[in-house]
């Protein structure tokens, strides 16, 4: 019975892993092929060459913006339309409703709204008079502003879900709780800290690691809406790209994607065990 | 594209008790309960919600109005709705190879989530119910298969599919070798999906929740294993396999990276693959790609609309049981 998932686990996570450890120290020629082992002391140079370190670089910058945007954002929405408000139902909709987009549709709808001559913010002149780079060169072409736009993109089509996960927890937070801290008079900020985020603590904790991990494995964003540049200075190339972007400098090394690939596997580890001991002290508010 | 609802009982924290949630609260007579905003703050709020949502809509509203407008129009004025044609779309759905491709993931996600639900079921059995030696180690290699994520296996596994695998042993049937369809085939877009560790634990916790004397009594029933999934778990744990299929599904529609690397032929898209192709070869017209976004969106939209309820569950089901 536990055949069938083993066989699969086994031939597409544990032997595909392994092997990619072992692929990952070998350096290969320019045609990507006649590979031999290059020692694994290949991993250090990958992991400091400047390349890696690049997308090392924009990667936790795009996780430095993302996660607590996408965090305060998706709380902040969930508590606003918390509320017996007439109507809330409408807004709940609105605010779910980037669910339903994948990276690809997400990303489409972003590079057709920043494009810089037809795309829909250049056609709305007082933005424009407020940010010309949006039309020149552009905010995805210009090399300050083209990973913050991928973050707000990426910001955006995660918004649906983290607002869904907080209101859904938010629905189990007793109103007794509040009307009886409100008769003591508490205020509604006093009441958020005090009674709330404790509350929703393991749903936020979920929401920061998944956001974290989603940061981490940025790839469609960047594939549509830059090609990981502009260039020179690839300052949107993730790790992820880095490792299986077409446009990659290491695009037809088979030995360093591979590198690569492990490279970002232990870092993720890395954070997952950070998260875990995180994890572990926090629960108890839960 | 506005039409996913957050289900009013909300399952979270408190799955139990949703159905309590969902009815109005006990001072409902009231014109107002005690801590809904009244006065300036009520129009303030209801304009911060206004605001907001026009911000998050803005992407949505001027795909949708593109998608709608014929190209020489679209160059004028792209956002403001003064034409309308299904042109555009149509060319998005023949010559840009739309239908094909949402053909092609339906098959793939269908496939994927079908087999995903009976090897949890089987594996999550296995781990709940069965006493075999090394059932610890092979408990705990299950487990660390959470940790590895796809981005580190997706090279070694386009090699694989590619080449197929050879066995160092052979099997009746099957030979030394398995050739897994090559690179463009459904096989490579399904195979390396057909079980995960998530859907494994999922089932396992799901089963490990029945009444404890249930196996016992199908037991002296004698009723085997699989006529014990088959007739007596699979109806009891019906709300966690939906959850399960419908967060499956999702995540298989939704891949881009695995597809993108190994479709290389037009024809072997899925629809996330294909928006890819469709962007990188019509850079020059906007409107086109918007097209195949909204058709691309749609059949996910109306599959979130009908499983509402199960989303949350699935969604949450990370957080608790994960």
């Amino acid at each position: 019975m536990l055949a069938p998932s083993a066989f699969i686990l086994g031939l597409f996570i544990v032997y595909p892993l392994g092997r990619a450890v072992w692929l990952g120290q070998q350096r290969c020629n320019a045609f990507g092929d006649q590979c031999r082992s290059n020692g694994f002391d290949q991993y250090l140079d990958i992991f400091t060459s400047n390349e890696f370190q690049s997308a090392l670089r924009a990667t936790i910058i795009l996780t430095v913006i993302t996660v607590p945007l996408g965090l305060f954002l998706g709380v902040g929405l969930a508590v606003l339309a918390d509320k017996h408000l007439r109507g809330v139902g409408f807004f709940r909709t609105a605010f779910s409703s980037t669910i339903a987009t994948s990276v690809a549709v997400a990303s489409l709808m972003w590079l057709f709204l920043l494009q810089p001559s037809v795309g829909a913010l250049a056609n709305i002149d007082w933005i424009n008079s407020l940010f010309p780079v949006i039309k020149d060169p552009g905010l995805l072409q210009d090399p300050d502003t083209a990973l913050p736009s991928v973050a707000m993109s990426s910001v955006w089509a995660g918004l649906g879900f983290t607002f869904i996960l907080v209101t859904a927890s938010l629905q189990g937070v007793p109103r007794e709780l509040h009307e009886a801290a409100a008769v003591d008079g508490a205020t509604g900020t006093m009441r958020f800290w005090k009674i709330t985020v404790p509350l929703l603590a393991p749903t936020l904790i979920f929401v920061v690691i998944v956001l974290t991990t989603r940061a981490f494995q940025t790839f469609g964003e960047v594939d549509l809406l830059t090609n990981g540049g502009p260039r020179p200075g690839n300052s949107t190339t993730t790790i992820t790209y880095f490792v299986y972007g077409e446009a990659s400098v290491i695009a037809s090394d088979p030995g360093l994607q591979a590198g690569g690939a492990v490279l970002l596997f232990v870092i993720l580890l890395f954070l997952s065990g950070l998260q875990l001991r995180g994890l572990g002290r926090r629960t108890d508010l839960g | 594209m506005t039409d996913v609802r957050v289900p009013a009982p909300a399952p979270g924290t408190a799955a139990s008790d949703g159905d309590e949630a969902s009815k109005p609260p006990a001072w409902g007579h009231r014109t107002h309960a005690w801590d809904e905003p009244h006065g300036w703050r009520r129009f303030g709020r209801y304009a911060l919600l206004v605001v907001i949502t026009v911000a998050v809509l803005f992407p949505v509203y001027t795909t949708v109005v593109s998608a709608f407008k014929p190209s020489d129009k679209f160059l004028v004025n792209p956002l403001v709705p003064d034409s309308f044609t299904l042109d555009v779309i149509r060319e998005a759905w023949t010559s840009g190879n739309l239908g094909r491709y949402l053909f092609n993931s339906t098959v793939v996600a269908i496939a994927i989530t079908t087999a995903q639900v009976v090897t949890s079921l089987l594996s999550g059995y296995a781990f709940a119910y069965l006493r075999f030696p090394g059932r610890k180690i092979v408990f705990y290699a299950f487990l660390a298969t959470l940790l590895v994520p796809l981005e580190a296996t997706v090279f070694v596994n386009f090699q694989t599919i590619e080449s197929g695998l050879t066995l160092p042993f052979s099997l009746p049937l099957i030979g030394d070798h398995i050739p897994f369809g090559g690179l463009n085939s459904f096989q490579a877009l399904i195979v390396p999906f057909l079980a995960t560790a998530f859907g494994t634990f999922l089932m396992r916790q799901a089963l490990l929740d029945l009444p404890s004397d249930l196996r016992e009594a199908a037991r002296l029933d004698g009723i085997g294993h699989l006529g014990f999934i088959r007739h007596v778990a699979v109806p009891l744990v019906r709300p966690t396999l939906a959850a399960l299929a419908l967060f499956t599904f999702l995540s298989a529609w939704n891949q881009y990276l695995w597809p993108s690397l190994i479709i290389n032929e037009a024809d072997a898209n899925t629809v996330q693959s294909g928006l890819r192709v469709l962007s990188k070869s019509n850079l020059d017209q906007p409107n086109l790609v918007m097209a195949g976004t909204v058709i691309a969106a749609i059949p996910i939209l109306i599959v979130l609309i009908i499983f509402q309820k199960q989303l949350v569950r699935g969604l949450t089901a990370g957080a608790v049981k994960g």
